[in-house]
C-alpha cells in the first residue's frame, strides 16, 4: 500500500494548518478547540484554545505571558520524543532550538510523515536544546532570512564586540533592544559564557520571563533592575560601563534618561544589512538571530530529506527558487498572522521626514 | 600587517553607526593608538578622502560577483538591501578554507601599482580572504564610497586629543606631509621634527575671532583696536607659490577645483586670507549666490559668468617665503596694501578699514549698514600677531542684531545620541490666511531645562505621529531669531532663514498673535 500523500491530511485553513484525521490545528492563528503549539511566541502561540498540546516549557511560558485561564482550557504536557497517538496520528515533539520549549511537531499517519518545524536554528544555544533533524516527507519550515545575504556570524564574536565596546567607552551605558522571550535570556546567557560576571540590568518588561528561564532551569547570573532616575543633576545618570538590556526602542522613551550616555545596541538577524541598522539609529548592531539563516535553511532541508518543503512564512520565492534547483518541491503556504512576530519582526519603517524644512 | 584590514572595517563600521562627535573621537584616538604604521595613517586617509585612487567602477565589481552567484538569487538579494557594495559583501561566497586576511597597506600599496587590467582578480582574491565587514571595507575602498562622516576637521581633532598637541600645530603639520602621514606620527609621538610645509601651498590655520558681548565693548578703543566690514561669503586662504597654487576653506578643505577663476588669478608668491564672495561690478551679491558655487566638483564657465567669484582681503600670512605671522596688525595690514600694489591680482580687492573716533560711531555704523553683504563688523587689535585658533581678547567679531519672528511649534522629532530620548528637532510655521505653513526647523538656542519642558509638552499636545517625528496642537508660540531671510524654492512658504535657533518659549503669547508670513517676508534683503 502506498502511503497518502500529505496533502490529503494536513490542510491551510483560514486558522492555520490543520491535521484532519487528528482534528488538531498547529500554531492555529486564532483560537481552536484543539492545537499543539510549537513554542510560547505570540504568532504561534495565541490565548483561548479549549486544549493544548505542548512542551512543559512552553506551557509555562504561555501561562506566565496570557494568565493560566487563557493560556488553553485544559493543557497537556508532552515530553520531547515521546509518541502519542490521536485517532491513528502518531505525534512527537522534537527540539527545534529555536528557544526554550520550542519543539518541531512529528506527524505520522499510514506510512507518510510531516515534520512541521515551526520557528528554528541550527546554532548553538545555551538556553535550549539544539534542533534535531528528523527524515520526513514533507517539511514545513519558516523563512524569516531566506535571502544569500543573512549569514548569521558565530554569536560569541558579536557578544566579543560588545565587550570591546564597553572597553572603549567605559563612561557610558550600552543598552541593548531585545525581544523579552528569548533573544534576552540567550545573549545573557552568550555574556556569561563570554566570561561577563558582572550584574546584568534588565528593563521591568524582561524581567518576569528571566526569573521564568531561572525556574526553568537556565541559569542567567546576576540579575539586576535598571534603578529609577535619580533627581539629583545628570551626574547622577547610572549604570556607565553596565550593560542593559531592554525591549527593542525603550531607549528612546523618557525610561532611559536614567542611563548614562547610552551606546544604542541591538541584537538581530536583521541587523546584518547595515543600512537597516543604520536607519533605525543603532550604535552598535549586534547580528544575532534565533532562526535559521540561508545556509542552515538549505542545509535543514537537505538533512530532512524531504522531497517537499512547504514554507510557512518569510521570504518565500528566493528559498522555493533555490530548494528548486536542488531538486526539492517547494510551495509556499502564505499563512495568515505569521511573521507579525514579536520576536523579530521586520523592523520600524523608516523615519520619515518631517513635512517641512 | 595581517588582520589590519579587519581592523580597519571595524572602524568603519562603528563610525558609520555613530552619531556623536566625541564617540567619533575616541574611536579615531582609539584607532591612531592601536594600529601600526602605515596602516593607521592609510586608514586616517581612507576615511578622509586623501587617498588619491579610485580603480574600480561598480559594474567591475557587479561583474565579479555575478561569476559567483546564480543571477535570480543576485537580483532578489540586491532588491532587498539595496546597495550593491553591501549586496556584494553579504553575497561573496568565502571558499571553505581560507587564505589569511590581506592588510590594509598591502592592500593600497598594490592597488596604487597594479595595471588596471589585473585589478579584478587581485580583488576576488581579496574577497575570498575577508569576512563580511572587511568585504564591505574593501569594496567601498576601491570605489571610493566610504561615507561615515568622520571630516578631515575631525580627524584632526582626534590627533591633536590624542597626541596632546594643539589642534592648530596638527592642522599645520597634517598639511604639510601626505598620507601614511609617517612624518605626522613620528612628531606626535616624539620621535621626530615637526614637520614643515616650505614653499608648498599648504593650508596654514585660521585665525578665528570671537563673538563680542556688551561688556567687551569697553576695552575697545580706536587707538588700540582696528575695525573693517565682516563681509558675508566665506573664509578662504590663497596660498601661491612656486610649488602650486591653492584655494583652503577655512576648516583646510581644497576649494581649488570649485573656483578655477581665482586659482587662475593668483599670480603672486603669498599666503592671503580673505572673503569669498560673489561680486558684480564691486557689488557682493546675497550669500544664496555664492551657495550656488559651493558643494561643486566640476563647475561650468556658464556658472562662472552668472556668479562670478572673488576674494575681498583681511590679511596676509607670508609674502613669497616671509612668514609674516608674528608681526602686528597695523604692519601686516601695511604689507598687505603694498602687496596687492605690486601683484594686483584681477579678482582680489581690499577689504577696507572702518574708520572710528569712538565706539559709539561703531555701534551706530554697525546698526545702520544694512548693506546684504555685510554682517557685521570686525574688531582686531592693532597690535595682534597672526595667531592660529580662536585666541580671546584679539579678535572680535559684533554681528548686526539677529532678526526675530514669533512662530509657531507644528512639529518636533527626536533627536540623536544624548537626545535620542527628547524631542529636540521643532519645525515651525507662521501664519498665511488662516492656515500656518512651515518656514524653518531648529534645534538649538534653547537652555536643558528648556528642553525638558519643550519634550513634556510636544509629548502632552501630540495630534499625529510619523515615525520618529510628532505633529503637535498648534498652541505654543516659540521666538526664532535668524541671521537672514531669503527666498527659497524648497520650501512651501518660498522663505528660508539662515541659521535658526529658538531664543525665547513664548507660552504667554496666544498662537493666534503669532507672525504672519509677510513679516518674514518683508526681512528678505535686510539680514
Amino acid at each position: 500500500m502506498t502511503s497518502p500523500h500529505p496533502d490529503t491530511w494536513m490542510r491551510v485553513t483560514p486558522k492555520g494548518l490543520f491535521c484532519e484525521p487528528a482534528g488538531v490545528y498547529i500554531d492555529p492563528s486564532r483560537a481552536v478547540d484543539r492545537a499543539i503549539i510549537s513554542h510560547g511566541h505570540s504568532d504561534h502561540a495565541r490565548p483561548g484554545h479549549r486544549a493544548v498540546l505542548a512542551t512543559a516549557e512552553t506551557l509555562a511560558i504561555m501561562r506566565a505571558r496570557m494568565g493560566a485561564d487563557r493560556a488553553g482550557g485544559s493543557q497537556q504536557a508532552m515530553a520531547l520524543g515521546a509518541p502519542l497517538d490521536i485517532n491513528g496520528v502518531t505525534i512527537r515533539l522534537v527540539p527545534a532550538g529555536h528557544v526554550l520549549g520550542s519543539a518541531q511537531v512529528v506527524l505520522e499517519w499510514r506510512g507518510s510523515r510531516i515534520v512541521v518545524s515551526g520557528d528554528y536554528k541550527r546554532a548553538a544555544d545555551p538556553t535550549c536544546a539544539g534542533f534535531e533533524p528528523v527524515p520526513c516527507d514533507v517539511f514545513v519550515t519558516e523563512a524569516t532570512f531566506a535571502l544569500p545575504v543573512f549569514r548569521h556570524p558565530p554569536a560569541a564574536g558579536e557578544i566579543q564586540r560588545l565587550l570591546a565596546s564597553i572597553r572603549l567607552f567605559p563612561e557610558r551605558c550600552h543598552v541593548i533592544g531585545v525581544y523579552a522571550l528569548g533573544k534576552a535570556q540567550r545573549l545573557i546567557a552568550l555574556l556569561r559564557q563570554a566570561g561577563w560576571e558582572r550584574p546584568i540590568y534588565l528593563h521591568g518588561a524582561l524581567i518576569a520571563l528571566c526569573e521564568l528561564y531561572e525556574s526553568l532551569g537556565v541559569p542567567l547570573g546576576p540579575l539586576l533592575p535598571v534603578p529609577p532616575l535619580q533627581k539629583r543633576g545628570k551626574a547622577e545618570a547610572g549604570l556607565a560601563g553596565e550593560i542593559v538590556l531592554a525591549p527593542p526602542s525603550a531607549d528612546s522613551t523618557p525610561w532611559s534618561r536614567r542611563l548614562a550616555d547610552p551606546v544604542s545596541c541591538a541584537a538581530s538577524g536583521w541587523l546584518r544589512v547595515r543600512q537597516r541598522a543604520k536607519m533605525r539609529g543603532i550604535e552598535l548592531p549586534l547580528v544575532i538571530s534565533d532562526h535559521a539563516d540561508w545556509d542552515e535553511l538549505l542545509a535543514t532541508a537537505s538533512d530532512v530529506q524531504a522531497p517537499e518543503v512547504w514554507i510557512t512564512h518569510g521570504r518565500e520565492d528566493a528559498l522555493a527558487y533555490a530548494l528548486g534547483t536542488r531538486g526539492i518541491r517547494a510551495r509556499a503556504l502564505h499563512l495568515v498572522g505569521r511573521g507579525e512576530d514579536e520576536d523579530e519582526a521586520l523592523p520600524e519603517a523608516a523615519p520619515e521626514p518631517a513635512p517641512a524644512a | 600587517m595581517s588582520g589590519s584590514l579587519a581592523a580597519f572595517a571595524d572602524l568603519l563600521e562603528r563610525l558609520l553607526f555613530t552619531q556623536g562627535r566625541n564617540a567619533k573621537l575616541a574611536l579615531l584616538r582609539d584607532w591612531f593608538a592601536s594600529q601600526p604604521d602605515p596602516d593607521r595613517g592609510i586608514g586616517l586617509a581612507a576615511i578622509t578622502g586623501d587617498l588619491g585612487f579610485a580603480t574600480a567602477k561598480p559594474a567591475m565589481i557587479r561583474a565579479l560577483v555575478a561569476e559567483r552567484t546564480d543571477p535570480m538569487l543576485f537580483d532578489l538579494s540586491y532588491d532587498y538591501v539595496g546597495d550593491l557594495a553591501e549586496t556584494v559583501a553579504l553575497l561573496w561566497p568565502a571558499p571553505e578554507h581560507p587564505e589569511p586576511p590581506p592588510g590594509l597597506a598591502d592592500v593600497v600599496a598594490a592597488l596604487e601599482l597594479a595595471p588596471r587590467a589585473s585589478v579584478p582578480a587581485m580583488l576576488a582574491d581579496w574577497l575570498d580572504r575577508l569576512d563580511v565587514s572587511g568585504r564591505l571595507a574593501l569594496v567601498k575602498l576601491v570605489t571610493g564610497g566610504l561615507r561615515v562622516g568622520a571630516s578631515g576637521g575631525l580627524a584632526r581633532m582626534a590627533l591633536a586629543e590624542w597626541s596632546g598637541r594643539p589642534v592648530e600645530e596638527v592642522e599645520e603639520a597634517w598639511h604639510a606631509c601626505l598620507p601614511p602621514y609617517l612624518p605626522l606620527f613620528d612628531w606626535l609621538e616624539g620621535r621626530g621634527p615637526r614637520p614643515d610645509a616650505a614653499g608648498a601651498p599648504v593650508f596654514r590655520p585660521l585665525m578665528l575671532a570671537h563673538p563680542l558681548e556688551e561688556a567687551d565693548l569697553a576695552a575697545i578703543a580706536p587707538e588700540t583696536h582696528r575695525a573693517e566690514w565682516k563681509w558675508d561669503g566665506i573664509r578662504v586662504q590663497a596660498c601661491a607659490g612656486p610649488s602650486g597654487r591653492r584655494l583652503w576653506s577655512r576648516s583646510g578643505e581644497d576649494l581649488s577645483a570649485a573656483f578655477p577663476e581665482i586659482v587662475a588669478a593668483m599670480e603672486f608668491s603669498g599666503v592671503v586670507d580673505g572673503e569669498l564672495l560673489v561680486l558684480r561690478d564691486g557689488v557682493v551679491a546675497p550669500f544664496g549666490d555664492l551657495q550656488q558655487r559651493l558643494n561643486r566638483k566640476i563647475v561650468t564657465p556658464r556658472m562662472q559668468k552668472e556668479f562670478p567669484a572673488a576674494v575681498r582681503l583681511y590679511d596676509i600670512l607670508f609674502d613669497g617665503a616671509e612668514d609674516l605671522r608674528p608681526l602686528p596688525f597695523d604692519a601686516r595690514r601695511a604689507r598687505l596694501e603694498g602687496f596687492l600694489a605690486t601683484h594686483a591680482p584681477a579678482r582680489f580687492d581690499l577689504s577696507p578699514l572702518v574708520p572710528f573716533a569712538e565706539v559709539e560711531e561703531l555701534a551706530v555704523r554697525r546698526a545702520t549698514a544694512r548693506a546684504e553683504a555685510i554682517e557685521g563688523l570686525m574688531l582686531k587689535r592693532a597690535d595682534s600677531a597672526y595667531v592660529a585658533g580662536r585666541v580671546k581678547g584679539l579678535w572680535w567679531k559684533w554681528k548686526r542684531a539677529p532678526l526675530s519672528v514669533d512662530c509657531v511649534l507644528m512639529y518636533a522629532q527626536r533627536g540623536h545620541g544624548k537626545r535620542s530620548s527628547y524631542y529636540s528637532d521643532y519645525t515651525f510655521g507662521l501664519w498665511r490666511g488662516e492656515e500656518l505653513v512651515p518656514v524653518g526647523k531648529a534645534y538649538s538656542g534653547f537652555t536643558d531645562v528648556e528642553l525638558v519642558w519643550l519634550d513634556r509638552w510636544v509629548r502632552a499636545h501630540t495630534t499625529a505621529r510619523f515615525g520618529p517625528v510628532r505633529e503637535v496642537e498648534k498652541a505654543l508660540v516659540l521666538e526664532v531669531v535668524f541671521d537672514a531671510a531669503q527666498p527659497s524654492s524648497r520650501h512651501r512658504s518660498g522663505l528660508a532663514m539662515r541659521f535658526p535657533r529658538i531664543a525665547r518659549i513664548r507660552a504667554d503669547k496666544p498662537a493666534a498673535e503669532a507672525d504672519r508670513l509677510e513679516v518674514l517676508a518683508a526681512m528678505v534683503g535686510k539680514g
